[in-house]
Order: structure tokens, then sequence, then C-alpha cells
């Protein structure tokens, strides 16, 4: 059943699938709604991962090495536990700025340098060859031995075929085609590729499932579970010193770099950059993948070791490879479907790791390499060229040619000297040369493009010469005599013992040295000075985060005239037209024509480019067309600079500043209100003297009178004594009513407070002045007061004030015939007292004025003569009074028809007089019923 | 969600749990022969502390918003 030709249709009906797959996505995506805007999707196609490598080389791993296959696995686990601080920033930053690869990430961080661009593309390039390499082994080696069915025969080495019988060539091209359809068949502004993303994510679910199914029939099938599997392991001696050990210092060393390794790779692999930040249609499925990635990459795991153990155990001695495990065991026991399963499921991981790689890097030579070449080439004239945009294309189809080209003859020369995982290692050690410059650039803004250049370079130059010219040299394609002795014979250059140092397996010396010196040299180099403005600007982007994007570099500007034009060049009339109309219409505009020649025009279309070509191509196309204005940006971007670092500090100042403002304004009011009440205390002392000096003056001339004149008649004595006597007796109230006013406003003043009848008050109050009512034959009308109100009071002030008021009534009622009604009545909340004369009235003036110290109303200027009765401090404090019950007194009057005096008294005593109650005497505040 | 600086600072943790969980020393403790349930120790060790580590993660993420 498993002849060739079966094996081959049922590689290209699985092809077909997945480009069916991929162009239902892409015109889901057309219309608007896209099958990969799913964290699970996004999950699953980070799953791009897991390569040939894992899917035939964790086994041969396992074979070699025990639980050795892991690392790999656990180091992408611990990235995605730190995806809060490092994915979540570098998606976020990617977006906001277009970045469409890890070289434009890394030329855009450093100042969108092209040189920067061109060197990481260059880096990336070289060092994920062996890995595609790695793929193409792997597809070809399991077609020849499926194809050998029912017989297991290892393939011969790839050396010893001519090149047009080796099935890994025809492997190459058929790949290079199906990833030129698939990627490359229009231009995308912003370089995502929906129908890409869906295949992988299929892909990673056939590769799964594939594995999965072998695991179990592996473990269940030919054993009776892992159990068993291991307790026969342990049986043999030669399978058992595999059984997980790790045996020396220097083991634990290697593993723990390669999960560090394995950390990095899974971030800054171009194809898992590509995936995880470009693709990324939102942040927020980040949070899924936390876990469901490291989940799949465990289930794709589980079988790993009981597989190897199984395969060592079935074919010990037969010289299978390990590598090949996964397929050769089903063959072995003859299940032709399961192994035809798991050859698709190595295609799978394998068509998915091509397809993604290639295409992040293609885009990375065309926009990093050969464009801005062939901008800075005069004469081919393409920046006159009117229609860029299928130039660009043509370019990543022959880069995706190329790459497979050079993944293939890598495969030819080296291929056969490694097992699987070790060439892998070997492309993960180049791009972990990334590191340094990437989260550098992430977190650190000191970075500089010349850091970026010579950190890079020394990492490159490091890796290639420990560790890619060795894998050269021990296929015989160099020399081996260099790594035996040393460049030049000098022994200190040993490529594998650099400067005599041992000890180490050939990735942890690689990294040792490769990433010291890289990241001495990012470092030190940056240190020289201090970054530049476009450098310091793209620091504050990227290092600031989101809240900084937006920010404008252009100082010039451009129309759409000039711009259009230019974006058409790249990405098509019809695609720029579209995206120009879209731009208006978010700036609220009916038409592009509309657009003005502003900043943010100008950032639009720098944008909208770099997704086409890249960032640095971007700018230097743009800046052909823009005419900036000539007073140097630089020193402007260097005064933003420093004002950003002031700007965080003065918003402090003001902050303070305006808090001492606020404090100042209330101290001056306080002060105000002091002086204020300083007047009033001036004022209130003048007038009191006065008030006192007035009767004394009288009381010492008629005394000096009658002391003086002993012959004044009897008569005229008696009137004398009796002024005397009346402005003594008034002197005495007055000072009274001073102490009592001072006592009341003090808050010392004693309260007794209970339950007081508001009758008995008044007719009390009313029998205490009958005597001066009848003296001036003034009615006194008392009918209208309501038996049973009470409130709860203090009794003898509440009397004070219906004296006063009283009293207060009588002075200005005329004699005879005077007349003075008295009102109480109640609602269920308050008590409402009223004292109305048929006195002259007030003046609506002088209602207020009347309970002012001293204060009375108009036309009684001399108190002396007019008011003989009168202090002036009556009303003030029995407004006092009232006040501190809660309650309101006021007057209601018309000039000519008399004055009603009314207080109201709430019938419970409320908060206030609660806490004047802490002045007034202990244990003789209010009541309170109701708390 | 990762948005909030409290679930980042909780997942930074998880790594340096796994980080301890991973390496030396603790994975010596557990290189030794005999067997637990039928699985060397080691290996045990690794896929059990492995898989307790992502399911704290799922529950870091997918717990409840605070």
């Amino acid at each position: 059943m498993l002849q060739g030709w079966v094996i081959v249709l049922a590689s290209f009906l699985y092809l077909g699938f997945l480009f069916a797959i991929a162009w239902y996505a892409d015109h889901r995506a057309d219309t608007g709604r896209s099958l990969i805007s799913n964290p699970v999707v996004y999950a699953l196609s980070l799953g791009v991962y897991c390569t040939t490598w894992t899917f035939y080389g964790s086994v041969g791993r396992a074979a070699a090495s025990g639980i050795g296959f892991l690392p790999i696995y656990l180091g992408p686990t611990l990235l995605f536990a730190l995806a809060g601080f490092i994915l979540h920033k570098m998606i976020r930053v990617a977006k906001a700025n277009r970045i469409t690869s890890i070289a434009d990430f890394v030329a855009s961080r450093y100042g969108k340098s092209q040189l920067l661009g061109g060197l990481v593309t260059v880096i990336a390039v070289v060092g994920v060859i062996p890995y595609i390499a790695l793929q193409l082994k792997a597809v070809s080696n399991s077609f020849a031995i499926l194809s050998s069915y029912p017989e297991i025969i290892m393939p011969a080495t790839a050396g010893a075929v001519p090149l047009f019988q080796d099935s890994a060539l025809y492997v190459a091209m058929i790949l290079a085609a199906f990833t030129i359809l698939f990627g490359t068949r229009h231009l995308d502004a912003t370089e995502r590729h929906e129908g890409m993303v869906a295949a992988i994510a299929v892909e990673s679910i056939v590769k799964l499932a594939a594995f999965l199914a072998v695991g179990i029939f592996v473990v269940w099938g030919i054993h009776e579970g892992v159990g068993d599997i291991f307790a026969q392991a342990a049986a043999v001696p030669e399978v058992a010193r595999r059984l997980a050990t790790a045996d020396s210092p220097a083991a634990y060393g290697t593993w723990g770099t390669l999960i560090f390794l394995s950390l990095f790779a899974s971030l800054l692999l171009p194809r898992q950059f590509q995936i995880a930040v470009v693709e990324n249609v939102d942040a927020k499925h980040l949070s899924r993948a936390v876990w469901m990635f490291p989940l799949y990459l465990f289930l794709i795991n589980l079988f790993v070791l009981p597989v190897a153990l199984a395969g060592m155990l079935h074919f010990q001695g037969a010289g299978v490879d390990a590598d090949t495990f996964v397929l050769t065991l089903p063959m072995a026991h003859q299940h032709e479907a399961l192994a035809l399963f798991v050859y698709i499921g190595g295609l799978s991981a394998a068509t998915g790791m091509v397809i993604v790689e290639t295409i992040a890097l293609s885009t990375m030579v065309c926009n990093d390499l050969v464009m801005p070449a062939l901008l800075r080439l005069p004469i081919l004239g393409l920046a006159a060229r009117e229609d860029l945009s299928g130039l660009l294309l043509e370019i990543r189809r022959w880069a995706i040619a190329v790459i497979l080209g050079l993944g293939y003859l890598y495969f030819r020369v080296a291929g056969e000297a490694y097992a699987l995982v070790s060439i892998g290692l070997i492309s993960f050690a180049a791009v972990a040369q990334f590191a340094p410059v990437v989260i550098g650039g992430l977190f650190w803004k000191g970075g500089t493009r010349d850091g970026a250049l010579a950190g890079l370079a020394v990492g490159f130059v490091l890796w290639a010469y420990t560790l890619l010219l060795p894998s050269f040299a021990k296929s015989g394609w160099l020399p081996d005599g260099f790594i035996a002795h040393g460049l030049f014979g000098i022994e200190l250059l040993r490529p594998q013992h650099l400067f005599g140092l041992t000890g180490l397996d050939e990735i942890t010396h690689c990294l040792v040295w490769s990433l010291l010196a890289n990241l001495g040299a990012y470092i030190g180099v940056s240190l020289q000075r201090t970054p530049n403005v476009r450098e310091a600007r793209q620091a504050t982007l990227f290092v600031g985060g989101a809240e900084a994007a937006g920010m404008s570099a252009w100082r010039g500007s451009a129309g759409v005239a000039d711009l259009l034009p230019l974006a058409s060049r790249f990405l098509g009339r019809e695609r720029a037209e579209d995206a120009f109309f879209r731009h208006a219409r978010e700036r609220g505009l009916h038409s592009m024509e509309e657009l003005p020649s502003d900043t943010r025009l100008v950032n639009f279309a720098e944008t909208l480019l770099a997704g086409a070509i890249g960032s640095a191509s971007s700018r230097a196309m743009v800046a052909s067309v823009v005419t900036e204005e000539p007073l140097g940006i630089d020193e402007v971007m260097n005064i933003l600079d420093e004002a950003s670092q002031v700007r965080a500090y003065t918003r402090e100042l003001e902050q303070k500043s305006l808090e001492l403002r606020i404090a100042t304004g209330e101290l001056r009011e306080a002060n105000a209100r002091l002086r204020e009440l300083d007047r009033m205390k001036d004022d209130f002392i003048s007038t009191v003297t006065h008030e006192l000096r007035t009767p004394l003056t009288s009381i010492r001339a008629f005394s000096e009178m009658l002391h003086e004149d002993p012959k004044i008649d009897l008569a005229q004595r008696t009137r004398f004594l009796a002024i005397i006597v009346s402005e003594t007796v008034r002197l005495s109230r007055l000072i009274n009513q001073i102490l009592d006013l001072a006592k009341l406003e003090s808050g010392r003043a004693e309260w007794t407070v209970a339950a007081v009848d508001v009758g008995e008050v008044i007719r009390e109050a009313a029998d205490s002045l009958t005597v001066l009512f009848a003296e001036k034959r003034v009615m006194l009308d008392l009918d209208q007061c309501a038996a049973g109100l009470s409130v709860m009071a203090d009794r003898d002030r509440l009397m004070q004030v219906m004296v006063n008021l009283l009293s207060n009534a009588l002075k200005f009622v005329p004699e005879d015939s005077g007349c003075v009604k008295v009102g109480a009545g109640g609602t269920t909340d308050e008590v409402r007292v009223s004292v109305t004369d048929n006195g002259p009235g007030i003046h609506a003036a002088d209602h207020e004025v009347i309970f002012d110290k001293f204060r009375q109303g108009s036309g009684t200027t001399d108190v002396l003569t007019d008011k003989p009765q009168g202090t002036g401090l009556g009303l003030p404090i029995s407004r006092q009074i009232v006040e501190y019950f809660n309650g309101r007194l006021w007057v209601e009057s018309t000039p000519g028809s008399g004055a009603t005096f009314v207080f109201t008294l709430p019938r419970q005593a409320g908060d206030n007089s609660q806490t004047a109650h802490e002045d007034a005497a202990a244990g003789q505040g209010p009541k309170h019923n109701d708390n | 969600m990762i948005r909030t600086r409290l679930v980042a600072q909780r997942l930074a943790f998880l790594f340096l749990v796994g980080c301890f969980f991973f390496n030396y020393p603790l994975l010596s403790v557990f290189n030794r022969g005999g067997d637990f349930f039928g699985l060397p120790p080691l290996y045990a060790w690794l896929m059990g502390s492995w898989l307790a580590l992502i399911v704290l993660m799922a529950q870091v993420v997918e717990g409840k918003k605070d």
C-alpha cells in the first residue's frame, strides 16, 4: 500500500488541504470575519515552535541523553511566564510602530538604522539556514524510509546520492513553491498573513495528533503501559543508561544553558517573532496562550521518552537511527496507516516551520537588505519608478527560493554529521545573539545604534567561529585541522576551546563567549555617547510603551499629492488609495483630498509604508518627499528629550505649588477673618465703652449737682435721685447682658436642657412684665397661645428670649393705644412663637441689622433719649439662644403697620446642640431620643 | 488579563518558581535510582512539576479578574 506514489499523493493532498484552509481564512479575513482572531488559534499557531526537531528529533535526543530533550520545551514555558513583561510589551510596541519582522524591530528601536536591519537579516538568514536544512533532512529521510516499507532501511547519506536523485532537493523545491504560493500572493500593508496562520494552527493539531497516536500505540499497543516500558528498559543495561540521568555538574550546566537558550529562541527566532508578535491579532489573546502553548508543548513531549526507550528496546543493535523511531516503530509493527499518518505529521511540522520561517526571512531580506540597497543605486532609477509593489513581491519570491536553496546546500554539506537536534541548536545559538539588543532595547533607553551593531557583529562572528565553522569542518567541507589546532595553528584559538576554555559542551561554550562579548560590546559601545535624537525618540517609543506612541518625529510636511504616489509605488494604487481614504475617514473628512499637509499625515504615510518595506526604508522614502523645516530637528528633539525628563519633575513641582497656592489662599482667608473679628472686637469694645459711659456720665452729672448744691429743693432732688437710680439699673442690666453675650459667644454658657412647656414660659414672661405694660397702658393679648406645646430647651434662657421680645415690643408701641399679641402654635416637628406689635414697623433693610449688637432700627439713633430701655443687645442674645437650639429667629414687618418677631424651635434638640453640649455643663446637655 | 500588573507579577513569580524547579540544585535531589510509580524520579519530577506550573499559570491568567 505504501508505494512511493501513494506517499507523494498523500503529501500533495495534505498540502492542498492546507492551501484550502489558508484560502478560506484569507477569504474570511477579506470579508471582515477573521478566523484567526481567537486566542485558541493564536496559541495553536505558536505551536510552529515544534518542528521536525520535536517530531522526530526529540526521540533521537532522548535515546542519546535521556531527559536531555526536555529543556528545549521548559524554556518557552518559562518565557510565557514572563509574557506580561516581555511579550506583551513587544506586541504593543510592534503594533504601535507597524513592526514587520525582528530585523525591523531592532532597526526601528535603534533609530531606524538600515545598516542594523541589514545586519540582523544576515544573522537571521545565516543562523536559521541549518534549521531549515534540518527540516529538509527530516522530510526527505522520512519519505525515503516510508517508501522502502515493509523493510526498514536507513537512507543513504546525502553526499553519496547524485544531486538529481536526492529527494531532499525535490522536497526543497516543492516547499519553496508552496511557500511562495502561500506567502507572496499579494502585498499586505501590515505584513500579516491570516491564511498562513490558520493553516499553521491546523498543522499544529495534525502533528500533535500524529505524535500522540504514535505514543499511545507504542505505550499501550506494543507495551503494557508506561511502567512496563521503564521496567523493561531498566533491565537492559545499554538502555538503562539513558534513564533520566544528568550525572555531572557540566551536565547540569548544559541543561540550564539549553533552558535559557530555548527561552530566547522561542521569542527571537524569525518565525516565532512573526507568529507571536507580528501575526498577533489582539494582545489580549496572549493571556490564553500563556498556559495553552506550554500545555501544547507538554502534550507533544508526553510520550517522547517512552517512545525512545521502546525504540531502543525494539531495534537494539539493528542500526536504526533513533531520530526515526517515531516512524519506524509503527512500520516495524506493520501499521501502515499509522506510519502514513506519522509521515504526514512530520510533514506538518516541517512545512509549518519552513513556511513561516522563510516568509519571515524573505520579508526581512526584501525590506531590510535588498530594497535599501536597490533604492540607493541610482543606476536602477528605482526611486523614480511608478509601481514597485510587483518588484517587492518578486524580491520576496526569489528570497524564499534562495533561502531554501541555501538550506539544501547546508544539508548537502553538513547535514549528515549531526543529529537533528544538534543542527537546530546551532540556529538557536545564532538567534540568541538578538537577545541583548532586543530585550535591552525594550527596557534600557541608553542603547545606541553603534552599540547594537557592535554587539551583534561580535556575537555573530564568535558564533560562526565557534559553532558554524566547526559544523562545516566536521563534515569535511573545511579542513578540520583548525578545530584540533586552532586558526593558524594557535592553540588558544581552537574554536571549541576558545582561549583555553574547556569542560563545556560546544553550545554552552559558544554561548558563553558570544553572548558575553555581545552584551559587553552592546553596553560598552552604547555608553560611549548619549543616544542621538532619533535613537532617543525610538527608545522612548519602545521603552516607554504605548503611551509614548504617536509622538511625531517629523517637523516637515507633505501633502497627499506627494505621499499617495509614493505609497502607491510600494503598495499598489488601489491599496494605497484605500488606506489613505480610511485615514481621512478616521480624521472625520469625506475625501482624501481634504487631508491637510501636516505631520500627522506624514507619520501615517511612514507607518503605512513601514508595513510594506520596513521602517528604515520607509523613513528614507518618506524623507525624500517631505520637506523638513531646516532648523535642526536635532536641537528640538534634544530639548524635547531633556524636557521629557524634566516633565515628570515639573509635574511634581506644579502639584506642590498648587497645594501651596491653595494653602496660601486658605491662610489669607483665615487672616482676613481674623482681621475682621479683630475689627469687630474693637468696634464692640468702643461701643460698649460708649454705652457704659452714657449712663455713667448722667449718674455722675446728677450726683455732682446734688453734691455741689445742697440747696436744691426736694422735688428736684427726688427727680435727680430717680434718674440716678434708673441709670444705675440700666447700667447693671447692660453689664449683665454684655457678660451674658460674652458667655454665649465663647460657648461657656451653662445650659440646663429639659422638656419645657412653651405656653407656661410665655405666661410667666408676660407676668413679669405686667407692671411695665400697665404703666404704658399697653394691651397684652395672650389668647392665641395653644396649650401643651413642649420643646427640649433651657427654661431660663427661653424665658430670657420671651422677655426680650416682649420688652422690645413694649418699647416701640405707642402709649395708651399700644397692643402686643403673642401667638404660639406647633407642628409635629417644631414650635412656633410670634410676638406682634402695632408700632412703627421696621424697614426691610433693617430686618437683619437689628440682630447685630448695639444696633437698633433706624430712626432710633439717639439711644439715650428715645429708647432709654434698649441696650441693643437683647435681640442678638435672643437669636444666639434660639439658634443654640437649632431654631430660627427673624422679623416680619412693613413700615407703618407694626412688626412681628417670630421664632421657631424644633421639638427635638438637634445635632448643633449636641456639639455645643460639649461646652455645656456635664450631664446637663440635651437628651436625644433619636439616636 | 496580562494587562493588570498583579497578574504579570504573579506570572513572573511563577517564572522564578519554574527556574528553581527545573534547574540544579533541585534536580540533583531527584537524580537517583529507584522509581516513583514505575517512573524514574527525575523524569516524574520534571513532567509533574511542569504540568503543575502550567496549571498554576492557567489559574493566574484565567482566574477571577482582580
